[in-house]
């Protein structure tokens, strides 16, 4: 059976090219277009094998949800692979404080973007 | 024709100067013992006072009360009201002279103008003037009261009696008054003779007063009943000579050298002037209080009258009372000798400070300096002074002879003393007041005085002759001493006190005003007006003024020179002990050289003890500069302290502008920072997809041509969005700047509204878009650039469009004019509004929230769209409608007249 993998990001077109290259692996992928709906596809479930969170999300940012999926016990291990557009030295400090798993700034490369997903859960 | 009486008045004057002298000369030494405790009561002092009474008034107010009835209560009536109602002045003048050791009242006026020379010699010679034929006035009553109780007839004057009373006053006077030359060791001795002659006189009058009313009448029921015809009902009560006769007695108990002396000089205590001023009312009230009867019972008694100036010796004589008749003469006795006495001690004091030292200053000036030889040539002057005095006073008896009622005299000295009286008060208490003003004043007072009053007194007018007076001087009518200026028909008492008074204060004002006054006159003024402020009874004058430097030895020889070897030996261990110092002279430290200069003043005077200091502390002129540049020094402290406070006040200002622009700037570049973070966020969105997808076509052969080209459309669009934010950041940029080209023209805003409105009809979201035009403002112009009005138009439209969620969008569009002066479009939605907080962000760059299609803008159209129409001098603003009632917005340009182009 696939691995689960939820993508959170409100950028049409840049979900549509995550779907694409990671669907092409294997991976079961479920979308949400903002924080909150993130949040809700998570608790709805059971944990997905891979969460992919862009940064500046409308509702609740990436942030936010991380915070939530560390803090609920059911969703504690689930890795996170962190996106962002700002690519501050901050956010990625601050993100691994908060215990994503990877950090990948945008404009990203396909290649990075897989091989990082596949490292974290394998398809 | 020798009587009994007359040897007895004889024997009994001889034996009362006799006790006089006994009793000063132990009041003296048992003084000089600091025994005589009672001398220092307020009781001596207000009975000193009392020298006031003269033979004049033992005499002649009886006389006065015959030739003008109730006229003599105004003698009285003045010192009263001065010293009840302006007591205040005299605890001031008293003060002054305790602390500045004043030795007389030319002294005052000339310490008070800068220490003056000439205002000492001026108000010297106008005393001398005013003094001596009182003193001849003196000597006259003695001698006819003399002749009158010795029964030689009136008709020929006996001048022996008058020259051996002033042989024998001018001794008593100079061996007790000039005993000293301090004016601040008190010649208790004279003191404790004078206050013995009042008691003397006030007896004698009050007993001579009982006699009369109870013994020749009975009762004053009786007397009174026997007054003449319409006596008592005199027309001129406070009439116009009244009033002249309260306000010169009033001046004169102060202005009268002798005046000054006893209440100012020889006060030994600032309180005593309390009880003066109770007491001396009380004395002079018993003085009078017999006036009438006696009056009016001489002339109801004595057929004939006789001399009514001599009444008060006449009824008893009359009545055969003899002793009383000698006590009388006693009594008018001790009137004459106390104001000989004491006047001649305060002239000689004013002659020998005022004249004979500053001569002494100059003459001696590169004399060999021996010690006392000041002291003993000032003594040696006072002394002469007093004998000269006297001399005058007897020889200005002998020539004017006895044409003139006492009366008459005394009140020619009262005008000519008043004319002090604008230049103390002035003095005292208006800081303004110059030496110019009060050498002006003075002057001018005493020349007219001594015309219009001096000159019509002396025989045939003196040496301008009868037509002087009756024609004027060289018969210029407006000129006659007794008609100033036409001035006619007044009494010439008033007439004269009129015109010196009027143009003594003139001048005085007039003068004072002429000229800023000099720095020390400046000093003294301070010093005198404000006397009683900081610092209680005895408190020492404030630091040195001036900056003087001399030697200890100079100095120590100055005051051995004025007060003598073993007073000034004391003096300066005083002053070394004060400097902590066990032997040797004392530092010459300013302060010394300033209190030494106080001291010598007591001794000769303000005006000489500075012009001898300047002998040995360096010149005058040099003293001046110093205090000139005092006062400059603390102007210009003054000036650099404000300075300083309003720099700092600049400085504070500053430092509050700079954190201000500092805190600006921070906000600033925060923003700047925000900006191109979020520029870097907005060019990296598309930017990610167009990457993305780019990679996948190239490293993907497997596409499907349908995928494929799906894939570049959405790389296309993402270039266009990335394009079309870059140009949105640059318009910012120049609509910021106002680099953006706008053009105002006279527009119909309708028709450009309309435009937009046309031009989003057809945008499509994931909605159906129904856009409705309500009413409109019609023909109105604005000036306006149409085509950035109509950007700013599709701005809001395609918000309205965007940001909306509902099926379908409705948009309603209306625009009207308000108050005919501002066009205005309302752009409204259906959508779920703008929440309150964000209202004001939304018109901030990069604001963008939510879109329905999920697109999202970089959040600058609003920003842009408010900017263009700031630029336009309109605005763009968002209604605080309920929240989930949609968004407002409001669009106002305003109105012009303008027509459009052609």
């Amino acid at each position: 059976m696939a691995t689960r993998l939820l993508i959170a990001e409100d950028e049409p077109s840049i979900l549509e090219s995550l779907v694409f290259i990671l669907g092409r692996e294997g991976y079961d992928i479920v979308t949400a277009r903002d924080g909150q709906d993130a949040l809700d596809r998570l608790k709805e479930a059971d944990a997905p094998g891979l969460v992919i969170l862009d940064v500046m999300l409308p509702t609740l940012s990436g942030f936010d949800v991380l915070k939530a999926v560390r803090a609920d016990p059911a969703l504690a291990a689930v890795p996170v692979l962190m996106l962002t557009a700002k690519g501050q030295a901050r956010d990625r400090q601050m993100a691994e404080q908060m215990g994503a798993s990877v950090f990948i700034a945008k404009p990203f490369s396909n290649q990075d973007v897989v091989r990082a997903a596949r490292q974290l859960a394998a398809p | 024709m020798m009587t009994e009486a007359v040897e007895f008045a004889l024997i009994a004057a001889l034996a009362y100067v006799a006790l006089l002298f006994a009793l000063a000369w132990i009041v003296d030494r048992r003084a000089a013992q600091n025994r005589m405790r009672w001398l220092r009561s307020p009781i001596v002092y207000t009975l000193s006072i009392s020298v006031y009474c003269t033979s004049w008034t033992f005499y002649g107010a009886v006389g006065s009360a015959v030739r003008g009835g109730l006229e003599f209560v105004t003698i009285y009536l003045g010192p009263t009201l001065m010293f009840v109602g302006w007591w205040l002045l005299l605890r001031k003048l008293v003060r002054i002279g305790r602390v500045y050791h004043i030795t007389s009242i030319a002294d005052l006026i000339s310490s008070r103008f800068g220490k003056s020379e000439v205002l000492g010699v001026l108000v010297t010679l106008i005393a001398v003037a005013a003094a001596t034929p009182y003193i001849a006035l003196q000597l006259k009553a003695v001698t006819t009261s003399y002749q009158v109780i010795a029964g030689i007839p009136l008709d020929r004057i006996d001048f022996r009696a008058g020259f051996w009373v002033a042989v024998g006053m001018a001794a008593f006077t100079i061996l007790f008054g000039t005993r000293t030359l301090d004016a601040n060791e008190r010649h208790h001795g004279v003191v404790a003779a004078i206050a013995l002659e009042a008691l003397v006189k006030l007896l004698a009058l009050v007993a001579v007063g009982v006699f009369v009313v109870f013994g020749l009448f009975e009762g004053p029921g009786h007397l009174f009943a026997h007054a003449p015809e319409g006596y008592l009902h005199s027309e001129d009560v406070f009439g116009p000579r009244w009033i002249t006769l309260i306000v010169l007695s009033a001046a004169a108990v102060v202005c009268l050298p002798r005046q000054f002396q006893v209440v100012v000089v020889e006060n030994e205590n600032e309180r005593h002037l309390a009880t003066a001023s109770w007491l001396f009312p009380a004395y002079l009230f018993l003085m009078s209080v017999f006036t009438l009867p006696i009056a009016i019972a001489g002339m109801t008694l004595l057929p004939g009258h006789g001399d009514p100036d001599m009444f008060v010796l006449t009824l008893p004589l009359q009545a055969e009372a003899e002793a009383l008749a000698l006590l009388a003469f006693l009594g008018g006795f001790s009137s004459a000798t106390s104001m000989i006495i004491v006047s001649s001690i305060a002239l000689s004091t004013m002659v020998s400070n005022h004249i004979v030292a500053p001569l002494a200053v100059r003459l001696f000036r590169h004399r060999t300096r021996a010690s006392g030889d000041v002291r003993g040539l000032l003594l040696t002057s006072r002394r002469i002074a007093i004998g000269t005095l006297i001399l005058f006073g007897f020889l200005y008896f002998r020539v004017s002879g006895q044409s003139d009622a006492l009366a008459a005299i005394g009140l020619i000295a009262f005008v000519g003393v008043a004319q002090f009286l604008p230049s103390i008060i002035g003095g005292l208490y208006w800081p303004q007041a110059n030496g110019r003003g009060a050498l002006w004043g003075l002057g001018a007072g005493f020349v007219v005085w001594m015309y219009t009053l001096g000159l019509p007194s002396l025989e045939d007018g003196g040496p301008l002759g009868p037509e002087t007076l009756l024609y004027g001087p060289f018969g210029i009518g407006v000129l006659k001493p007794e008609a100033l200026l036409g001035l006619d028909g007044l009494d010439p008492l008033v007439h004269a006190t009129f015109w010196s008074l009027t143009a003594n204060t003139l001048l005085f004002i007039l003068g004072s005003l002429s000229r800023a006054p000099r720095p020390l006159e400046w000093l003294q003024a301070r010093q005198f007006v404000d006397v009683f402020r900081g610092g209680g009874l005895g408190a020492e004058p404030a630091g040195p003024r001036f900056h003087r430097t001399a030697t200890s030895e100079d100095l120590f020889i100055l005051a051995q020179r004025i007060l003598g070897a073993a007073p000034a030996h004391d003096l300066f261990e005083t002053f070394a002990r004060r400097q902590g110092l066990a032997q040797g002279l004392p530092l010459p430290t300013p302060e010394l050289i300033e209190d030494l200069e106080r001291r010598l003043a007591g001794s000769v005077g303000g005006a000489s003890a500075r012009a001898m200091m300047a002998q040995v502390a360096g010149g005058e002129e040099v003293s001046i500069d110093e205090l000139v540049s005092i006062a400059d020094e603390t102007a210009r402290i003054m000036r650099y302290s404000q300075a300083l406070e309003r720099k700092s006040e600049e400085l504070e200002t500053t430092a509050r502008q700079l954190r201000e622009a500092n805190a600006r700037l921070r906000e600033i570049d925060r923003q700047k920072d925000d900006f191109l973070g979020q520029v870097s966020h907005e060019v990296r969105t598309p930017m990610t997809a167009i990457r993305s997808f780019s990679e996948i076509l190239r490293t993907s052969d497997d596409l499907e041509s349908e995928q494929a080209r799906r894939f570049v459309t959405i790389i296309h669009d993402e270039s266009l969005r990335l394009t079309r934010l870059l140009d949105e950041i640059l318009d910012m940029r120049v609509v910021e700047r106002g680099e953006i080209p706008i053009n105002l023209e006279p527009i119909e805003p309708d028709a450009v509204l309309d435009q937009a409105v046309q031009t989003c009809e057809g945008l499509r979201g994931a909605a159906a878009v129904r856009i409705t035009v309500g009413a409109q403002a019609g023909p109105v112009r604005v000036a306006a650039d149409p085509d950035r009005l109509r950007q700013v138009f599709i701005n809001l439209l395609s918000n309205a469009v965007r940001h909306n969620d509902k099926d379908p969008v409705e948009i309603a569009v209306e625009s009207r004019v308000v108050d005919g002066v501002s066009y205005e479009a309302v752009v409204s939605d259906n959508g779920p509004g703008v929440a309150p907080p964000d209202r004001d962000r939304v018109f901030s760059l990069f604001s963008a929230t939510w879109t329905r299609a999920g697109e999202k803008g970089a959040g600058l159209g609003l920003a842009i769209s408010r900017g263009i129409m700031h630029r336009m001098h309109g605005d763009l603003t968002l209604d605080d409608s309920p929240p989930g009632t949609g968004a407002r917005f409001r669009v106002t340009l305003p109105v012009t007249t303008e027509d459009p182009p052609p």
